[in-house]
């Protein structure tokens, strides 16, 4: 089966869309975030609002550890979750040389898990085949971009992203606001991470990646990425760390492999990341088919109750 | 301090080791759709004006006018309605031609908007032509193009609500648009039944019937499928809605079957019964996946028991062979 809905059939390693720039194809990018490094120091988050000029949202004091971001959405392309666990950092049950005060019993036995959040940029990713637009597309370096002269803010990305990134901007408009005889005031458009599109074209890598400290968030080729963190995980395990692994790594997952993969050391719901996340419209041609029998039966049922039985 | 990860109010962290649910501070995983009351409300209008289009011309068919008038009109004026709630929903009205910009398969919204406009204007152009009684070979067109449009129109809301990554509502995929189609029967039959004298009515009555009895089993069908996730069905302002929809479904199909061949009163009160009984069933499974969303144990533990079932590929532990690089990088 040839065209998209052949791809959505047969889904390989290889971004939809991305084959069709030709000779304009650039190699495929994307982040590796290694969690084991992060110092929740939120760089990324703030280089983010700022390079990319994202709307300040409101302050919450969340007291869910030092996490007031919450969550991805349209005015937080970077989130660094916070995690605090009993649970030790080395797999033989030894904890980091810390000075935690846990309440006197002992200062073992506590980590602090930092992970900076952002979008997968899916090799099948359901916000851009669901997008009725045509704003969402699949870039020349293999990365899933809204543009926002085109998005009508019909939201079916929101709830067709298996992660929960998108969000429609609920703020007013800094940009391109709508036209004022409609009396709206909010933006009304999704946005999300365009994993720095326009510094990528200049050559430059994405404000997070460069603002980070650590080098816990690692920008370029998908490929490269890939061996160094297969490198990165041997060295953890050798080294005996508790939990370590590798998530959206492997191209054979539910949505052809990440375009932004991490690294995690607990599982991946407890950073409030899907387990098993899956582009649904993988089921896509199965449900058009569904469909178009439950179409027929209400044409033939209608009719035929029509047909057969009197008029009274 | 107690045994547990530190936490303000005194509760021990959801993030805790050994804690069975897990989940980041209980947020939800996945976000809740931003469509507001527009949208369900379109589920019925549409499914309204497709099914009402097929009982149109069925009942031209027969000989039977007045039956195939009044749908036609009720069917052109839930097309004309429909659009209306669509754009006002959108975050950019000004911008809902975009809609129709591209032709995608992988949208069930952008084909959708096709269908409509497709079902939009052969409807419209057909009840025009009826009212003024001009141009009967057109009007005789314009209706099969309703008629043949209308069914996917019904439809492919189901799709639309089941391309998603809501449990409930993906999980559903294989009753959703059955469910919708013969909900769409029932109103398209109540509201002709509601409109039409008693005696021309019958078509639209058996319609109505078997509409409602058909819907009835196949949300039975589709909770069974879901199993611990189809809860939401009985919990919360979906459950309100999915028990008012039975109710208000079921009281009015009686009435419709009993007297509505003898009185036009019962058959004004069952079929506005019946049609108020579909609109709750749109918003009980509209209110489900917003419920289904918002919690993230229904994305995890769906999600758990498919990697336990099939093997996880989103995680890759230490010595897990996983693909080499350079597949699709």
């Amino acid at each position: 089966m040839n065209g998209p809905l052949g791809a959505l059939m047969e889904p390989t390693g290889v971004p939809a869309g991305w084959e069709a720039y030709g000779d304009g194809k650039k190699e495929r990018v994307g982040f590796f975030t290694d969690t084991s490094v992060c110092i929740g120091c939120k760089a990324c988050e703030v280089a983010c609002k700022e390079w990319n000029v994202i709307p300040e949202d409101g302050r919450v004091w969340t007291g869910e550890s030092y996490d007031h971001t919450s969550q991805l959405d349209a005015n937080s392309w970077r989130h660094v979750a916070f995690v605090e666990q009993r649970k030790p950092l080395f797999a033989n049950g030894d904890s980091a040389e810390l000075d935690v005060d846990t309440g006197g019993d002992g200062g073992t036995g506590l980590r602090w898990l930092m992970e900076s959040d952002v979008c997968k940029h899916c090799t099948h990713a359901a916000c851009l085949d669901v997008c009725p637009t045509g704003s969402l597309f699949r870039t020349e370096f293999g990365t899933v971009v809204v543009q926002q002269d085109i998005c009508n803010g019909c939201g079916y990305c929101v709830p067709a992203c298996p992660f929960g990134v998108l969000d429609k901007r609920h703020l007013a408009a800094t940009t391109d606001p709508p036209p004022a005889f409609l009396g709206r005031k909010e933006d009304g458009r999704v946005w999300k991470c365009t994993l720095c599109y326009d510094r990528l074209k200049g050559g430059h890598e994405p404000a997070c990646a460069k603002a980070c400290p650590t080098k816990s968030i690692q920008f370029g080729p998908l490929e490269e990425l890939r061996e160094r963190a297969d490198a990165r995980l041997a060295k953890l395990d050798a080294e005996g760390w508790n939990g370590p692994r590798l998530y959206g790594r492997d191209p054979d997952d539910g949505v052809g492999g990440f375009g932004a993969f991490f690294l995690l050391l607990d599982e991946p719901e407890v950073y409030g990341l899907p387990p098993d996340p899956v582009v649904t419209t993988r089921d896509l041609p199965e449900m058009w088919t569904n469909m178009l029998a439950a179409a027929g039966a209400l044409l033939a049922g209608v009719t035929a109750l029509t047909l057969l039985g009197g008029r009274r | 301090m107690t045994d547990t990860t530190f936490h303000l109010d005194g509760n021990p962290s959801i993030t805790a080791a050994g804690t069975e649910m897990r989940s980041y501070y209980g947020r939800p995983i996945i976000k809740e759709p931003t469509w507001t009351w527009e949208i369900p409300t379109y589920f019925f209008t549409g499914g309204l004006a497709g099914a009402s289009a097929v009982l149109s011309s069925a009942a031209r068919v027969t000989g039977n006018r007045e039956l195939a008038r009044t749908a036609l009109y009720v069917g052109a004026a839930a097309d004309l309605v429909s659009p209306v709630l669509l754009i006002s929903d959108l975050g950019r009205p000004e911008r809902f031609h975009h809609m129709l910009r591209v032709v995608k398969v992988t949208s069930p919204m952008n084909l959708g908007s096709w269908v409509l406009l497709v079902s939009g204007a052969s409807s419209t152009a057909a009840a025009a032509l009826q009212l003024l009684d001009k141009w009967k070979p057109v009007r005789i067109a314009a209706s099969i193009v309703a008629a043949l449009a209308g069914p996917p129109l019904a439809t492919y809301t189901g799709v639309l609500v089941a391309d998603t990554a809501v449990p409930v509502w993906h999980d559903g995929r294989h009753e959703l648009p059955w469910i919708f189609g013969a909900s769409a029967a029932a109103s398209a039959g109540a509201a002709a039944s509601m409109f039409v004298r008693p005696e021309n009515a019958g078509p639209a009555r058996r319609v109505a019937v078997a509409g409602v009895l058909a819907e009835g089993a196949l949300m039975e069908a589709m909770e069974r499928r879901l199993g611990t996730i189809g809860e939401v069905y009985d919990e919360g302002e979906a459950g309100k809605f999915s028990r008012a929809a039975k109710g208000l479904a079921v009281a009015g199909t009686a009435l419709l079957a009993k007297r509505g061949r003898k009185s036009r009163a019962s058959a004004v009160v069952g079929g506005a019964l019946v049609c108020a009984g579909e609109l709750c069933l749109r918003w009980a499974v509209f209110k489900a996946g917003f419920q289904s969303a918002r919690d993230p144990k229904y994305v995890v533990e769906s999600q758990r028991r498919r990697v336990e079932r099939d093997g996880t590929k989103a995680t890759t532990k230490p010595g897990e062979s996983s693909a080499p690089p350079g597949r699709g990088a």
